[in-house]
């Protein structure tokens, strides 16, 4: 089974603050991590692979510092990195980003599966792992909790829902999106390890990935982020005091008119 | 915990290598071990799903050549690992550690056969091993085993109980050894290889221990055992041979566990004695206690000092390695016993109270005082090696 893993490297959301001047992220002194939900994603690909044999590859669109995040995802069992990178990505919205990445793997051949994390925890939109399964022209089913088996060209999982669960089966090739439920992320095994450090990493540029310049970055985005701000805080606060039965007894006279 | 970003340590001059196995160690230390201890503690459960853990991060094969599927360190590898381990637990490190016991015998006198087979198996993590040389009689004085193995064929057939054999029941692999011709003394014991799956085999119940209850510790119980003759490691006779080199090789790991024990009880008891106030401050203002958390610090230091070194020097092949093995052993098992003491002490009350981890480190700190050797036993060692050097 060929398996492709998109993993995004993202700001560690410890670190993360808004510039309150420029109304950007203060990208300074923040470490940058595999976006967490993408370990997910990872440690999925590389199950059905132990199980079903075959290889997983990790693709990332960023600049050239998230080659990290490959070296990581190899130290943790994928087999081949590719990072998609060059200064026309830059600026991109989700629409842009799909295109990009779809691209990307078209260019890597036959693939059985590609599996993406349910969001960034930094963009937060959840519409790519969807975006590139439009583009791809293939099936996907998002925030899958588990994955029940492959055979004869199909894949049933299980997809989380508010009140359960839904029994899926999809066609292959198919994308699936995944919740941190559908298992407990590996550590780096040593040998991963010593593989991450010999890595050479393939990277991709728009002209690799035979892009149209119209549809990349800014350019080539459909949606474009007016401002960001932190929400202002303008509820009313009330400290309640006393001890803590009393605090509770407070509490619950305030809320017992709402419900 | 310690956050090492904080933390000045000596600079040991690692390897980017060995610097690797301390991070991967370190890891599953924070994110396996920790979480996991206190309840693996109370419920006396065998930590399978963290040595499953170890074993998909390549850990169990540290130590085993690379030709047997493992990674090609040393006894300072294991030692850097151990260390690690032992400052989340150490009755899980030393359900790790036990399967390094068995593995030695084999890899030290084993035949080629012995090792292309078994030596995989427990570098990947898919078979546990353990070691078996204590017995009722037998505990510092070897010599006193009882259990015997008889050629009969092309079988060894083997009689006796084992006894306190960590990893027992839990391991697939065991190395044993036994009496093969009574009358032959310290040449009259040989080492074998026994399987979990081998006729006549059977275990005791399962011991219920002070610390390290993480672990398991049962009998080997053999009744007319039969094993195929090829079992044999190394020729027949070299038993208590193998036992010592295995035990030489061995002993630095459980000086590491005290290293890590020791740095889990400093961490704890500084966390707290800057945060406890009492009178008015910080009980870290008060010299008395200052004073013996720097004799924690110092004594904890000069262990690691020790055990590091003599780690490398066996791995670099150095000579007389009993001594330098035993002192190592112990300087830092008798550290961890005082230092985790010193812990509960700090934390006062709290610390005798199982919702902080100390009291189990206390707890966990003796063992290390005793098995493999105790350090009475050790001293003997370092004794009659120096009387030896000094008669050259
Ligand atoms: C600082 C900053 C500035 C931005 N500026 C703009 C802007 O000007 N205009 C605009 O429209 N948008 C902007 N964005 C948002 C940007 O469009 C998204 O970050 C990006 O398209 C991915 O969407 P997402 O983060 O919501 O990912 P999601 O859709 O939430 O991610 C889901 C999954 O898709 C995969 N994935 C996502 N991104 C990648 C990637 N790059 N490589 C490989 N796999 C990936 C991962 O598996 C991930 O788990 C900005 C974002 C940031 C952080
Ligand atoms: C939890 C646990 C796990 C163990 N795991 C294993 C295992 O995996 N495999 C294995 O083979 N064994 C194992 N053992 C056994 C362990 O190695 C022995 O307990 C140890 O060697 C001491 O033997 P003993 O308990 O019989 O003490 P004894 O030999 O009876 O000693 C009792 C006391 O007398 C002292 N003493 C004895 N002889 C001398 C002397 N000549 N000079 C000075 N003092 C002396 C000792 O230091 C000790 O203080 C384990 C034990 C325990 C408790």
């Amino acid at each position: 089974m060929k398996i492709i893993v998109c993993v995004k490297q993202v700001p560690d959301a410890k670190d993360v603050r808004l510039d309150p001047k420029t109304n950007t992220l203060a990208r300074e002194g923040v470490q940058s991590i595999m976006n967490p939900f993408d370990r997910y994603a990872l440690e999925e690909g590389v199950r059905l692979k132990e199980l079903y044999g075959g290889t997983v590859t990790v693709v990332t669109m960023g600049p050239p510092q998230a080659a990290e995040v490959l070296r990581d995802a190899v130290s943790c069992g994928a087999d081949d990195a590719v990072l998609v990178s060059d200064r026309a990505f830059a600026g991109a919205d989700t629409w842009a980003t799909t295109y990009t990445l779809s691209q990307a793997i078209r260019k890597l051949g036959s693939f059985d599966l590609v599996i993406c994390g349910k969001q960034a925890i930094d963009g937060d939109t959840a519409q790519v792992g969807p975006g590139l399964a439009q583009r791809l022209d293939i099936p996907y089913t998002a925030f899958a909790r588990k994955v029940l088996g492959c055979a004869d060209g199909i894949i049933r999982l299980e997809r989380m829902m508010d009140d359960g669960y839904d029994e899926v089966e999809m066609n292959m090739p198919a994308l699936l999106t995944v919740v941190k439920d559908i298992n407990e992320p590996r550590v780096p095994s040593l040998k991963g390890k010593m593989k991450a450090k010999k890595l050479q990493v393939v990277v991709m540029s728009a002209a690799d990935i035979d892009a149209d310049p119209e549809c990349l970055g800014l350019k080539g985005s459909t949606t474009q982020v007016v401002r960001v701000f932190s929400p202002e805080f303008k509820a009313e606060r009330e400290m309640l005091v006393g001890t803590v039965d009393q605090q509770v007894e407070q509490l619950f006279s305030k809320l017992e008119p709402l419900l | 915990m310690s956050d090492e970003k904080k933390v000045t340590i000596l600079n040991y001059f690692l390897t980017e290598e060995q610097q690797m196995i301390v991070d991967v160690a370190r890891q599953i230390t924070e994110e396996k071990i920790i979480p996991q201890r206190a309840e693996l503690d109370e419920n006396e459960e065998f930590p399978t799903g963290i040595l499953k853990e170890m074993a998909q991060a390549d850990l169990f094969g540290l130590y085993i050549p690379e030709e047997y599927g493992g990674f090609g360190g040393g006894c300072f590898d294991m030692v850097l690992a151990l260390e690690q381990f032992a400052k989340g637990c150490v009755g899980i490190a030393t359900s790790f550690a036990a399967s390094a016991l068995g593995a030695y015998p084999i890899l030290i006198s084993g035949s080629d056969e012995l090792k292309q087979y078994y030596m995989p198996l427990i570098a990947s993590g898919e078979k546990l091993a353990a070691f078996g040389l204590t017995e009722a009689n037998a505990g510092s004085d070897a010599s006193g085993i009882q259990t015997t193995a008889v050629l009969v064929g092309d079988e060894w057939v083997l009689n006796g109980t084992k006894q306190w054999i960590t990893n027992a029941g839990d391991a697939s692999i065991y190395s044993i050894i036994a009496i093969t011709d009574r009358a032959k003394g310290a040449r009259g014991a040989s080492m074998f290889v026994v399987e979990d799956t081998d006729p006549g085999f059977s275990y005791g119940v399962k011991e219920k221990k002070l610390g390290i209850r993480a672990s398991s510790t049962r009998e080997l119980i053999f009744k007319d055992c039969r094993i195929p003759a090829s079992r044999l490691i190394g020729r027949q006779g070299t038993g208590f041979f193998t036992v010592m080199k295995t035990l030489d090789l061995s002993r630095p790991g459980i000086a590491s566990l005290g290293v890590g024990l020791g740095q889990a009880a400093l961490d704890e008891a500084v966390t707290y004695a800057k945060q406890r106030v009492q009178f008015g401050k910080p009980i870290i203002s008060f010299q008395a206690v200052q004073h013996i958390l720097a004799d924690m610090a110092i004594q904890l230091e000069a262990s690691r000092a020790l055990v590091y070194a003599s780690a490398r020097h066996i791995d670099n092949g150095g000579n007389d390695v009993s001594k330098p093995s035993s002192m190592c052993k112990v300087m830092a098992t008798d550290m961890a016993m005082k230092v985790t003491t010193d812990a509960v002490q700090i934390l006062g009350g709290y610390g005798y109270m199982r919702e902080y981890p100390v009291e189990k480190m206390m707890r966990d700190a003796k063992i290390l005082q005793i098995y493999e050797g105790t350090n009475q036993i050790q001293r003997n060692v370092i004794g009659q090696a120096l009387n030896k050097e000094y008669s050259r």
